[in-house]
């Protein structure tokens, strides 16, 4: 069996399968994107399929990844008022985020008793993987880890972002944005979109401001364990 | 043809996007020049919203899906995955919350000290 449609159509089956459970239970633990996830690899692993099957058509639906991040230009633009005004805000936050994540690695690191090579594959998980994977190699750390760190970081940010905006009592909706999209690139703006389009745009310029930034910050912090 | 035009427009940027990620030596991927390149083209007017809007909308709705194939492709990382497991899911987990709740505060903060009200 080589078709692609098996991959995509199992892919949207997940997925929905995973708003629907979203919509009956209520709860961020039924995160569509979480349950859509699970539900193929068990779909995989319980039908004895090889994964090489699966993507087939997973490559498809990873086609357009660059065309869809490239639409973020569009809410951008709508926002570009809100975006003027607040700009002090929004970079302030970005970079104060992008200093937080480097810190928290190296603390977490130290606390791991990490090595070099450990802690800089770590260093880049806040971005989107395109830039996070350069970052890594570059920095000499586990490029296949860093992959899968960014993103079990974007399924955590996706899963536990409003909860969290609600447990801290972030209600602003440009602040929710800067923060799902500093902590949680892409993935992070997808949940951000779902909770409005100012979130969604702020998100959306701060994972660009954030991958940029992280390069340096990256580069600096790698001096520092 | 309003969608084979919108279509075209939206590839043409990924295209553009690729083909500056190919001649630069930054460490910047493709999507992030499409992204920057086309809003500058709606900012300038090149491009106007209503030749991009429905299928732009369209694609930023089913983003989460596209992400499923990165999030299943993690089960042939397992063998790599599992010996750095509890490390792994402390340092993802508490460093996405901390620099969730820092950025958040610190743009909230200095929103409210401007005077915006909470929408």
């Amino acid at each position: 069996m080589n078709s692609a449609f098996f991959g995509i159509t199992l892919s949207l089956a997940g997925y929905w399968i995973g708003v629907w459970c979203n919509k009956k239970f209520r709860s961020p633990v039924f995160n569509p994107l979480l349950i859509g996830i699970l539900l193929v690899i068990l779909v995989l692993i319980v039908g004895k399929i090889d994964y090489s099957v699966y993507e087939i058509g997973g490559s498809y639906i990873n086609f357009l990844l660059t065309p869809a991040t490239i639409c973020f230009a569009l809410p951008l633009y709508r926002q570009i008022n809100l975006l003027r005004e607040h700009a002090m805000a929004i970079m302030a936050g970005v970079i104060s985020g992008v200093v937080a994540s480097a810190i928290s690695i190296l603390g977490l690191a130290a606390a791991f008793s990490f090595s070099h090579e450990e802690y800089v594959t770590f260093l880049p998980k806040s971005i989107t993987t395109a830039i996070g994977m350069g970052v890594s190699e570059e920095l000499g750390g586990i490029v296949t880890i860093t992959v899968a760190a960014i993103v079990l970081t974007g399924i955590i940010g996706n899963m536990a972002g409003e909860a969290v905006m609600k447990l801290v009592k972030i209600k602003n909706p440009i602040a929710k944005g800067v923060a799902l999209g500093t902590s949680a690139h892409a993935m992070g703006t997808a949940k951000a979109f779902n909770m409005g389009e100012i979130e969604g745009a702020m998100s959306s310029l701060s994972l660009v401001i954030t991958g940029l930034l992280t390069v340096i910050a990256a580069n600096i912090f790698a001096g520092f364990y | 043809m309003k969608y084979v035009k919108q279509f075209m427009i939206i590839m043409l940027f990924s295209f553009l996007g690729e083909l500056l990620h190919g001649l630069l030596p930054l460490p910047v991927p493709a999507s992030i020049y499409g992204l920057i390149l086309l809003f500058v083209a709606l900012f300038t007017g090149i491009i106007k919203e209503n030749q991009i809007k429905e299928t732009a909308d369209f694609l930023v709705e089913i983003m989460p899906v596209l992400f499923i194939p990165a999030g299943v492709g993690l089960m042939t990382r397992w063998e790599a995955l599992k010996k750095l497991l509890l490390p792994l899911i402390l340092v993802i987990t508490l460093g996405t919350f901390f620099t969730m709740v820092v950025t958040g505060k610190v743009t909230d903060g200095i929103l409210k000290k401007k005077g915006v009200q909470n929408k």
